[in-house]
């Protein structure tokens, strides 16, 4: 793989081991700009790990990462617990951030429609406000990265749907590159250029409908080919989010 | 006409309350009091190697406490044991070592309650120099870190990719706690130091709805208890530093059962 312009990330052949036991082998793949790179596994698979890894935050054991020195990232972690100790409100939490005025993060707050809880304590919110907040505290800083782990777990499926639409409006407004772990690739399909299916190494990749139909995507994830149902690739947000959920409730009927 | 030597300690106990204040809270928003512990239980080895020296220089505290702060960060990198075990492991080997080291000096028959709770009664002009300088080189410190302390505070990895340093903000809290411990000594004693950092932090959580305004609760309240602390310690004749000690406890309790508990 070369340097393109827009390459916000590369992994090349990266290897991690713990304690002799090696958890990712041979990893290689870049994130461009105004590109959604979905990270898909089962539990184990070295998802989060290769997130840290690609973020810095953990060394490779071999093998060489590659990020753009002058962008900047945003990071939702997978869980954020306060202690209530910490008396802290949702407008403080954002304002962590460095390099940022309380503007940015009413602006933030705004664009997770979340504006009503600025002074409330950041422990009252629910799972899935905390999961905006923290989507939130990535975009702040305008980054041209956005990596996401999990971005929507503990959320039901109307939040869940609501949250990837967040994401995609973001990358297509702001033209950033995002790398995002997902546990459903149906959620994730209709807003993601590459699929990366991952169980310490790379089983397949490519785009979501690609993936969709590889059998080592359902070797991977343990479920029959049958039964699944198949979306196209299209560009229309608004419409595919409301549409999605029907779908996938009602796909067993239509086949 | 108040003694000069209440005075004095009035001086020491406000600069000490004020700065245990800010480190106090975040001792306990990091869950970090044994760590205050170990390091004040090693300050009375740095009393020892100081009567072993013949030397009454605070930077020979002040030392002392660093290493073993420092040192407690190297043991860290071995993930097989939890921080709680060693700072067991050096709170009570620190404090073995300085018992030895006093116990050998022959010609030394000093009271060790006095380095235990402390001596704030004591406390003489070139000891509030000291303290004040030590206070107000912390004060810079600390109000050039405390932001990006608060971000590691909350969440480490997120403070870490947001470009902070964070290995260089923790060490240098846990050296601004050394430096404390150092020069807090002969005001309130190894025993208690911690007690000084913890019980204001902790009365001023229920009152506080921001970090900063636990921050100034916590070094008031800490005023307030060394004020309440020396005059009862004057008019009853008890020791100043479990007086303190009390009275911060006391106004942890009102805060807990008097303030309306909020939502």
């Amino acid at each position: 793989m070369s340097d393109g312009p827009n390459q916000l990330l590369r992994l090349d052949n990266v290897c991690k081991s713990y304690h002799k036991n090696l958890v990712l082998e041979n990893i290689s793949f870049c994130v461009n700009s105004g590109e959604t790179v979905t990270l898909i596994g089962p539990n184990g698979a070295g998802k989060s790990t290769l997130m840290k890894i690609s973020l810095g935050i953990l060394e490779v054991s071999s093998g060489e990462v590659h990020r753009s020195k002058s962008i900047s990232v945003g990071y939702m972690p997978q869980k954020v617990m306060i202690d209530e100790v910490l008396p802290l409100s949702v407008r403080d939490f954002l304002y962590l951030r460095p390099g940022i005025n309380y503007d940015d993060v009413e602006e933030a707050l705004e664009t997770v429609r979340l504006s009503h809880l600025a002074m409330q304590p950041v422990q009252s919110a629910s799972g899935g406000e905390m999961q905006r907040i923290l989507l939130a505290r990535a975009l702040l800083g305008k980054p041209d990265l956005l990596v996401l782990d999990e971005p929507v777990q503990g959320i039901d499926i109307m939040g869940q749907q609501e949250i990837y639409g967040l994401i995609a409006k973001v990358r297509d407004e702001t033209g950033c590159g995002v790398l995002m772990i997902s546990h459903d690739l149906h959620l994730v399909m209709a807003s993601t250029d590459q699929v990366l299916c991952l169980n310490r190494h790379i089983c397949c990749s490519g785009t979501p409908e690609f993936v969709q139909d590889n059998p080592e995507y359902h070797a991977m994830m343990g479920r029959p080919m049958e039964g699944v149902a198949i979306y196209t690739h299209h560009h229309d947000a608004e419409h595919e989010h409301k549409h999605h959920g029907h779908e996938i409730e009602d796909h067993h009927h239509h086949d | 006409m108040i003694d000069e030597f209440i005075i004095n300690a009035l001086i020491a106990g406000t600069l000490v309350a004020v700065i245990a204040g800010p480190l106090g809270c975040f001792m306990v928003w990091r869950k970090m009091a044994y760590f205050g512990d170990t390091v004040s239980h090693s300050a009375l080895m740095g009393v020892a190697l100081g009567i072993a020296f013949d030397s009454e220089n605070p930077l020979i505290m002040i030392a002392t406490c660093s290493c073993v702060a420092l040192f407690l960060l190297f043991l860290q990198r071995d993930r097989r044991f939890s921080s709680d075990t060693l700072l067991g492991i050096l709170a009570h080997s620190a404090l073995s070592i300085g018992m030895i080291i006093i116990s050998m000096m022959d010609h030394f028959r000093t009271d060790m309650m006095y380095y235990l709770v402390g001596d704030i009664l004591a406390i003489g002009m070139g000891d509030i120099y000291t303290i004040a300088g030590v206070v107000i080189i912390s004060a810079i410190c600390l109000f050039m870190i405390w932001r990006p302390l608060l971000s590691l505070t909350v969440h480490e990895d997120l403070a870490r990719i947001e470009g902070i340093n964070v290995n260089g903000i923790k060490i240098a809290y846990m050296l601004l706690i050394a430096f404390l411990v150092a020069v807090a000594l002969k005001v309130i004693g190894v025993l208690l130091i911690t007690a000084l950092m913890i019980i204001p932090a902790a009365a001023a959580r229920t009152i506080s709805n921001t970090p900063l305004q636990m921050i100034i609760y916590s070094s008031c309240g800490g005023i307030i208890s060394v004020f309440a602390g020396i005059f009862a310690s004057s008019q009853w004749d008890v020791p100043a530093g479990p007086s303190i000690v009390l009275s911060a406890t006391v106004l942890f309790l009102c805060g807990r059962f008097f303030v309306a508990h909020r939502a």
